[in-house]
């Protein structure tokens, strides 16, 4: 086994998945004889040939209506939107066409389609490059949404979304692109889409998160600990479909529980978890769920986004806050 | 120091140059005579009188879905009366193998194409079971998002080529269509990649209401083809024989490996937008209507064909019979289509059906059982 940051667990699973499918393109700004602006694609276009990997016209809106086309000719795109800022410029192709297509044509045709895209706080990027626009994509019935926090979990789930008929929109935090190594097995796996992962076990608090969270939530689960706190950190790595049931079950188990989101209070996903939490759950609460989130702004100028970022210590705060009820 | 003026070059009298090479391409006038026998595609006697049962087909199909939509048998219907030649004249130059990206107006070219008119009544009428697209069909169901079909003609098209399939993508949207930003980007990425496109611009002169010259400053629609670097064409869309010859030559160009063309064709809707309460009163005069109707694409064929003894009044009383009564069987087999179900949309949202739709399935199969 290889150690691997994320950035080369990502390149690795798109390598993998070239060689086993000669209908997987990847394509996109810069992706081609560059490799990539985080090199995530990096020596692919010398490996499969400027058929397979190629760069495009700088139009995020063209991309995705590439990604359609090509979809409908057989091939598994594989499209890079350069920042996922960016996806307002394609959210027609993503919500208002792939999404729909296999609804449209009474499930007769499909968009085979994987957005992979960088996002994510605490890198100090200019605007529109880190929001956290996970729900905006988990508000649209049809698309699938992963966000991998892991190397080993990038590269399986990346596999997996390619792979996937469904079109999906595959989220790459750049914090975690190489902030830490793991082992990462070179030959192929796959993780499925739609499963969430217990990163640490406990029994008196779940910490329900993803993303750069799940690394902060992990760090506060340690503190906690320290006080004799056991704590639960459940990652959903696919943040539609949820894993409800691993959710509930753990839970059922903590009584317990707090979701956290790197996305403001109004945005992500951690409404939701609650409400479900409270539909299938409520009576095996001990307290409310709290939400730890970043406030509702837009995502700030680089010198403000340490402060605006949730951290491990606001949430021990707010964990404390629910196993003090 | 300050830089040299350039003398050479001036951007005005640039412009104005090309605005004026685009001129329109004619071969069958208003009178049904051939002005420009040189561009004549030549079509033999069976292909001209077969291009005219579909143009005199289609304008029944119109008439009559336009008075089955005032009796409530049909749902959304866009109006295409006016515009038969830039629609069948242009599909009349494609093959099977040729996949057509339409816009909502663009029923008939799916028809000719293989779309079975039931199902063109489903689709009308809100009923997934119109867009299940036959294997080997190679359409898609009429898009609603005006340019959204440019962008992906251009991934069909690249896709096409990647496959090295001799065949193209088509794609049409409307006078209006042309100034969203996908029609650029798709008629630009078709470009760059030279990817086996036509780009069908039909300019009926209004977007709903809005007119021609409140779109933009470009005399011409065709010349936007300049900006993308491909061949850009302005023909008279009332003119089939026109049409036809121009879509001819950028299919031949393009499954030789040259690239997309954008054909600009100038034509009318007599009609609405569409029959969801649309008064054409409101920004047309009648002078207006009454001197596009004299360009008719019906009338000017039909004089031609009379004139080359291929068509009389017997003929087209047989295709309107025909016509009347295919459609009466096609909405009494759209009739027998059971009513679309909650439960079918949620069914088929995702290859695997998820924990949570499930449940919902669930509740609404129930629910619809009853």
């Amino acid at each position: 086994m290889a150690q691997m940051t994320m950035i080369q667990a990502i390149t690795d699973a798109l390598k993998t998945e070239m060689k086993n499918d000669e209908n997987v393109l990847v394509f996109g700004e810069d992706v081609g004889n560059n490799g990539g602006v985080f090199r995530a694609t990096e020596g692919l276009q010398k490996e499969f040939g400027e058929d397979r990997v190629f760069d495009t016209p700088l139009a995020e809106s063209g991309i995705g209506g590439l990604a359609i086309g090509l979809g409908l000719q057989g091939y598994r795109p594989v499209p890079e939107i350069q920042f996922f800022g960016f996806v307002f410029e394609v959210m027609d192709s993503i919500s208002g066409q792939m999404a729909r297509m296999r609804y449209r044509s009474g499930g007769t045709l499909t968009s085979p389609v994987t957005i992979r895209s960088p996002f994510g706080g605490g890198v100090h990027t200019p605007e529109m490059h880190a929001d956290s626009l996970e729900g905006l994509m988990t508000s649209q019935p049809g698309l699938k949404v992963v966000i991998p926090a892991t190397p080993y979990d990038a590269k399986g789930l990346l596999i997996s979304a390619i792979r996937d008929n469904d079109p999906v929109i595959f989220l790459e935090h750049m914090k975690l692109y190489r902030s830490f190594r793991q082992e990462v097995p070179e030959e192929e796996y796959t993780i499925p889409l739609g499963k969430a992962d217990v990163k640490r076990e406990g029994t008196d608090l779940s910490i329900i998160t993803y993303g750069a969270m799940v690394q902060e939530s992990m760090k506060a689960a340690e503190e906690l600990e320290k006080d004799g706190h056991s704590v639960e950190v459940v990652d959903l790595r696919t943040v539609q479909p949820l894993d409800i049931e691993a959710i509930i079950a753990s839970v059922e188990k903590t009584n317990r529980a707090i979701v956290v989101q790197e996305a403001q209070k109004q945005a992500g996903i951690a409404a939701n978890v609650v409400a479900e939490i409270n539909d299938r759950a409520i009576l095996s609460l001990e307290a409310p769920v709290l939400r730890v989130t970043a406030p509702d702004s837009v995502f700030p100028f680089s010198q403000a986004e340490q402060v605006w970022l949730p951290n491990a210590k606001d949430i021990v705060e707010t964990a404390k806050k629910v196993l003090n009820f | 120091m300050a830089a040299k003026k350039n003398q050479q070059f001036d951007p005005v009298e640039t412009l104005n140059a090309i605005e004026e090479k685009f001129e329109m391409v004619q071969v069958l006038n208003e009178e049904g005579e051939i002005v420009n026998k040189d561009y004549d595609p030549n079509l033999s006697d069976e292909q001209l009188e077969e291009l005219m049962r579909r143009m005199v087909y289609t304008r029944i199909l119109d008439q009559r879905s336009i008075s089955l939509n005032r009796q409530g048998r049909l749902g959304f219907y866009a109006p295409t009366a006016g515009q038969e030649a830039s629609q069948l004249a242009s599909h009349f130059a494609l093959e099977k193998d040729d996949f057509i990206l339409p816009g909502y107006r663009d029923v008939p070219q799916l028809i000719w194409h293989g779309w079975p008119l039931h199902q063109a009544f489903l689709f009308s009428r809100g009923h997934f079971k119109g867009n299940q697209m036959a294997e080997g069909l190679n359409i898609l169901p009429p898009q609603i998002i005006i340019g959204a079909q440019f962008i992906q003609a251009a991934g069909v098209a690249l896709g096409m080529q990647k496959r090295k399939k001799e065949a193209v993508a088509v794609t049409y949207t409307g006078d209006g269509g042309s100034s969203q930003g996908d029609f650029y980007e798709g008629i630009n990425f078709a470009g760059a990649f030279r990817a086996p496109a036509i780009f069908i611009v039909q300019n009926n002169q209004f977007a709903i209401s809005t007119p021609r010259e409140l779109q933009t400053s470009a005399k011409t629609i065709a010349q936007k083809a300049v900006s993308a670097g491909i061949p850009g064409v302005l023909v008279d869309g009332m003119d089939p024989l026109a049409v036809y010859a121009v879509t001819r030559d950028a299919r031949e160009r393009a499954v030789k490996g040259e690239g997309p063309t954008l054909i600009e064709t100038m034509c009318y809707r007599y009609g609405p937008h569409t029959m969801a309460g649309d008064d054409p009163t409101r920004y047309r005069t009648s002078d207006i209507d009454s001197e596009w109707e004299k360009k008719d694409p019906l009338v000017r064929f039909r004089k031609y064909l009379e004139a080359k003894k291929l068509w009389n009044e017997e003929k087209e009383n047989e295709v309107i019979e025909k016509a009347k009564e295919e459609i009466k069987a096609a909405i009494k087999e759209a009739d027998g289509t059971p009513k679309q179900k909650v439960s079918d949309l949620l069914g088929i949202m995702y290859e695997e059906v998820p924990f949570n739709v499930q449940e919902q399935l669930d509740i609404y199969k129930a629910k619809e059982s009853k």
